[in-house]
């Protein structure tokens, strides 16, 4: 099954519609598109705009691949899991967020080999193409890095900042 | 010698503010947790001794945002916390105001989604927090944020 998410605050049409259209190409039906209140609704495999916490983390973890916005809440449960991931960001310009700080995250992820990333929908539904070849980029323990959770605990037991 | 054990205030809009928060409550083992954040059903397994829900808001929407700092105003004088701690995002910010005025100790750890800068309430929040810190290298400075690590 593969998991398409546009995360928890605005649509995302731009990544469903593709994706929905690589499946109508590649004739899949095994898809889970979760799309808010996106105005295109998907043709193929099954939807819903909102998933409760408690199943979408169920989804993750069945989810053979995860397409998704580039957010950092998806990105980072899916490299917990290590779950293969691709992402494509959000553009200010088309109205998909109100800053292009996804375009610098996806950049990012690219960069440190932590995500597949496609910048627009020609990238990405290339990429769609292997989706099924597509490889876990490492994976992450549950919790921050040692030494930003020292600095922290220092802190919180009187050191100073 | 035995003392009190610091009470925690974490709190966090949804989303990937949350699943980062949420990446750094290790670091308050043993001390007594309290957590507000958007979606309470997701923050099950924080082991919080209490979890609050707050109304999230951007700071595009004052009169939601108003609201917002109403209800972190009331958990901040209830829990009258040792300890802040917020991910963002401008709820957060409001938050650690609060905390400031009742003598919290605050900190502020900008999201890791600002790479090229920081978020606009990440900025705001040097004023308000004791320790204010950016998860990218290159955006540390003299004087703040610092860099000690991130949530990967």
């Amino acid at each position: 099954m593969i998991l398409v998410t546009v995360g928890g605050q605005v649509a995302f049409d731009r990544l469903v519609k593709t994706v929905d259209a690589w499946a109508e190409e590649a004739g899949r039906e095994d898809l889970f598109f979760q799309i808010l209140d996106g105005s295109y609704t998907p043709t193929h495999g099954t939807w819903q705009r909102k998933v409760d916490p408690i199943e979408f983390e169920a989804r993750l973890a069945e989810a053979d691949a995860i397409v998704s916005h580039a957010g950092m809440g998806t990105t980072l449960r899916a490299l917990a899991l290590s779950k293969p991931l691709l992402v494509m960001p959000r553009r200010a310009a088309l109205g998909e967020q109100r800053n292009d700080h996804q375009l610098a995250t996806a950049r990012r992820l690219a960069e440190s080999g932590r995500a597949h990333v496609a910048m627009d929908e020609c990238e990405l539904a290339e990429r769609l193409r292997d989706i099924d070849s597509l490889e876990p980029l490492g994976t992450i323990g549950a919790r921050a890095s040692e030494s930003l959770l020292r600095a922290i605990r220092e802190f919180a037991n009187g050191g100073a900042a | 010698m035995t003392r009190r054990q610091n009470k925690v205030l974490a709190v966090s809009s949804g989303g990937g503010h949350w699943v980062q928060l949420e990446r750094l409550l290790p670091a308050f083992e043993g001390m007594r947790l309290f957590v507000a954040t958007v979606e309470p059903r997701s923050a099950g397994g924080a082991g919080a001794e209490r979890v609050f829900r707050i109304i999230d808001a951007s700071r595009w929407e004052k009169l939601r945002l108003l609201r917002s700092a109403f209800g972190l105003l009331a958990i901040v004088l209830r829990v009258r916390p040792d300890v802040m701690i917020s991910t963002g995002a401008a709820p957060g910010f409001f938050a650690l105001l609060f905390g400031k005025m009742i003598g919290s100790r605050t900190i502020w750890v900008d999201s890791v989604a600002n790479a090229d800068e920081l978020s606009m309430s990440g900025k705001k929040a040097g004023r308000v927090a004791d320790l204010w810190l950016t998860q990218w290298e290159h955006l540390a400075r003299e004087g703040g944020p610092q860099f000690r690590g991130s949530v990967f």
